[in-house]
């Protein structure tokens, strides 16, 4: 016994060295696992992007001065604030976002270049920008070539698909073909005049409408009428409009023309609440120039209103006004605008990476479900699956919501049969 | 200093004075050495951008300079060279394989958007090199000799003529932004991919797309030199200090100054070309009058009467755009307007005006050649 009691004693000793051996390697591991939030950055970016052990530089890329900066304003700052919300919640991968703000000055080279600036030489991991058409085709090369990712928030003519850019905005078929159904069953429509700016999105625009009037509500287009961009003077168009008397106005009429537009026709003597009007261009933004008593009673077709009422819009309207003052408006862009750095930070931590390849696998099926709008789907082609509302405009330049969608509309930005 | 009154025959005027040798020496570096060498290649192909629009100020600097026509719509040739060059790179981009996901395959993408399903006829001859090529310079310059003779003849000049420029700059975009299917519209001609097989794109073409446009610009320089020393140089500016007394000599005015506009459109539009195949596509926006007043801006900045203060100033009100909107993307047209201000109060003659004023006195004194008289500085002519 006394033996074995002598025995033991060294034994007992060697066996706590020897567990205090062993925990010594698992010692060195403990130091690693109270990184476990923020994995180490040379597993996270591959592709030499700006992440930093702490740090993850995201692009922002709009007009700030020329003629869009009074659109283009709201979705900046949507983006700026979901970052905001991002990075008081811990950032992104354990990782606060810095931002790289660069003016598009309503130019599409000057887009171009910036967009090249900030994929050379600052390495973003993300863009949240553009607005116009014009500025994405002119982008658009540029992120292709550089492998960047680009957040675009605008409604848009559809009839494009890039792996290197999210569509946070509707395009044309989401927008268009539920609201043209929803006119011609509640409210008997069969007549249809467009009248739209001058370029590629309203055109596409009321080319999806024409089809939709023609094939499917066996209606017809009475007329068809274009101005370019920033024109003033409608007295013409709105005297066809007397003579023709259509049952719904449908227009895609962009920026400063709107206000000559509904003021005009005020005017004319054409009341909205007679005679229908239909819009895809006008948000709560737009009304803030035109003013609410010019354009009260007219239908406006968008994803989203300030107006929602969900659990989800009110927070953010109230951070929005909360950040940027109580007078703001929140238009469907500057929601949609929201929605890209968030739908970014759950793809990239799925990916758990933030090379754009991984990101852009790992995008498609993404859910977002506090979304201002209410809940939000990407789909493999890099559009989101949304609903669609028609709003009646107020007199305190808001939208009564009329009409919602009952599920997420597809998006389908190559519509067969309508192009 | 003082040298005696002497027959001005050709051996009595080199091509180039001293001085100007030391000019074009110091922009050549800079523009081949120094560049080059400082720059990555982000930032290079933007400075190859930028001289891309010196050749605009350049022709400026010849028609309004030294024939006193202000032109305020050089952007409708910078646009004409620019979008032969960027139809020619569309077709290329345009094959059947690149656009088989359209209604109808093999014609550039806007085309497709806007329900056109065949070429047209203008479009086709551009689908040849050699074509676009000699278009880059013809068709600028039909346009500009249909434009100067008729104005010229009728002795349309001065404000009239500037006013009669702008609107044909508004009228030219109107028609780009309206005619989208043929044009492209407002989104211009994009996504520009190969010249004749070659990947514009790449970094290793920006940088010999670089050189090929400054070396063009050195070329353009020294033929407006030629110019400007030739016995049609003197008439340019006998014309724009003196009308009258020319058209009483016997010269034919309109002539002259028809020549003087065409040159500067085609200088535009070799710079619209290079522009196009640095930057990678062609918009509206160039055309229009804002541009057109901003390519003066570059001229009256450098200085209008001299070739390279032309060069210096539109690298400068350009890298101070591009640095001012980097630094402050809220407030940078700010600082570019006080820019303008301070230059146009304090250097009428602008950056070439500093320069003979205070820099090649001083030079000239130290370097005490007897050949290197001073600089006559023209009157200003408006």
């Amino acid at each position: 016994m006394a033996e074995d009691q002598g025995n033991g004693l060294p034994s007992a000793l060697r066996r706590r060295l020897l567990m205090g051996l062993a925990g010594l390697p698992a010692m060195a591991l403990m130091p690693r696992t109270s990184f476990a939030a923020a994995p180490a950055t040379a597993a996270v970016n591959t592709t030499g992007l700006a992440v930093t052990d702490t740090e993850v530089t995201v692009g922002v890329l709009h007009s700030l001065t020329g003629t869009m900066a009074i659109s283009e304003t709201g979705a900046q700052q949507a983006e700026k604030l979901a970052i905001s919300q991002i990075n008081d919640a811990g950032g992104v991968l354990g990782r606060k976002i810095k931002i790289v703000q660069e003016d598009g000055a309503s130019d599409w080279p000057t887009f171009a270049e910036k967009a090249k600036k900030l994929l050379v030489n600052d390495h973003c991991a993300a863009v949240m920008g553009c607005w116009t058409s014009a500025s994405r085709k002119a982008v658009l090369p540029v992120f292709e070539q550089y492998n960047g990712l680009l957040y675009y928030p605008t409604f848009y003519e559809g009839l494009e698909q890039s792996k290197n850019v999210f569509y946070t905005g509707q395009e044309a078929t989401q927008q268009i073909l539920a609201s043209l159904d929803w006119i011609h069953k509640e409210k008997g429509a069969k007549t249809f005049f467009f009248i739209g700016s001058d370029y590629i999105w309203p055109r596409t625009s009321n080319k999806i409408a024409r089809k939709h009037v023609e094939n499917v509500l066996k209606g017809t287009v009475v007329g068809e009428e274009y101005f370019p961009l920033g024109h003033t003077q409608f007295n013409s168009v709105i005297n066809k409009l007397k003579l023709k008397k259509p049952d719904v106005i449908f227009t895609d009429v962009v920026g400063g023309s709107n206000v000559a537009f509904y003021k005009q026709l005020k005017a004319a003597g054409i009341d909205l609440s007679k005679q229908l009007l239909l819009t895809i261009s006008v948000t709560e933004d737009e009304i803030d120039g035109i003013g609410g008593d010019n354009i009260a009673g007219a239908y406006s077709c968008m994803k989203y209103f300030q107006s929602l009422k969900n659990p989800n819009n009110e927070k953010f309207v109230a951070a929005f006004h909360k950040m940027w003052g109580d007078k703001t408006v929140i238009g469907d862009v500057t929601q949609a605008a929201y929605l890209g750095p968030f739908l970014w930070k759950m793809a990239v931590e799925k990916a758990g990476s933030f090379d754009v390849d991984k990101v852009v696998a790992a995008s498609p099926g993404l859910e977002f479900k506090e979304a201002p709008e209410g809940y939000v789907r990407i789909d493999p082609n890099h559009h989101l699956w949304s609903k669609t509302r028609v709003a009646k405009a107020l007199p305190n330049g808001q939208f009564e919501v009329v009409y919602e969608s009952p599920e997420l509309i597809k998006p389908d930005p190559f519509p067969k049969g309508y192009q | 200093m003082i040298r005696p009154a002497s027959p001005s025959t050709v051996h009595d005027n080199p091509f180039m004075k001293p001085m100007e040798w030391v000019s074009l020496a110091l922009l050549a570096a800079v523009i081949f050495l120094v560049l080059p060498l400082c720059l990555d290649a982000f930032r290079l192909n933007l400075a190859g951008k930028y001289l891309s629009y010196a050749f605009v100020a350049l022709g400026l600097v010849i028609c309004w300079g030294f024939g006193g026509i202000l032109s305020l719509g050089q952007g409708v040739f910078f646009g004409l060279g620019g979008y032969c060059m960027a139809m020619y790179l569309k077709l290329e981009a345009s094959s059947v394989e690149n656009t088989k996901i359209q209604s109808t395959p093999g014609i550039p993408d806007f085309m497709d958007w806007n329900q056109i399903t065949a070429l047209p006829w203008f479009w086709k001859p551009f689908a040849s090199l050699p074509f676009t090529l000699i278009a880059v310079i013809v068709v600028p310059a039909l346009f500009a000799f249909v434009v100067g003779t008729a104005m010229f003849r009728r002795r349309v000049g001065g404000t009239y003529f500037a006013i009669i420029t702008q609107a044909i700059a508004a009228i030219l975009t109107i028609l780009i932004v309206g005619q989208q299917g043929y044009t492209g519209g407002i989104n211009g001609i994009t996504d520009l991919r190969t010249l004749n097989g070659w990947d514009i794109r790449t970094d290793s073409a920006h940088n010999i797309l670089y050189f090929v446009n400054g070396a063009l610009l050195v070329a353009c320089i020294l033929f407006a030199q030629y110019v400007k020393r030739s016995k049609l140089g003197r008439i340019l500016v006998a014309m724009r200090d003196k009308e009258d007394r020319v058209r009483f000599s016997g010269y034919s005015v309109a002539g002259f100054k028809t020549f003087a506009f065409c040159l500067a459109a085609v200088f535009a539009a070799i710079g619209g070309a290079m522009f196009t195949l640095q930057v990678g596509f062609m918009s509206p926006s160039f055309v229009g009058i804002v541009p057109s007043i901003e390519m003066v801006i570059y001229a009256a900045v450098g200085g209008r009467l001299s070739l390279f203060g032309a060069v210096w100033g539109t690298l400068l009100v350009n890298w101070a755009k591009t640095t001012f909107s980097e630094s402050f993307p809220e407030l940078w047209l700010f600082g570019l307007g006080g820019l303008f201000i301070l230059v146009v109060l304090a250097f009428p003659n602008g950056l070439a005006g500093i320069y003979r004023t205070y820099v090649e006195p001083r030079l000239t004194r130290r370097a005490k050649a007897p050949e290197s008289a001073p600089t006559a500085l023209p009157h200003a002519a408006e």
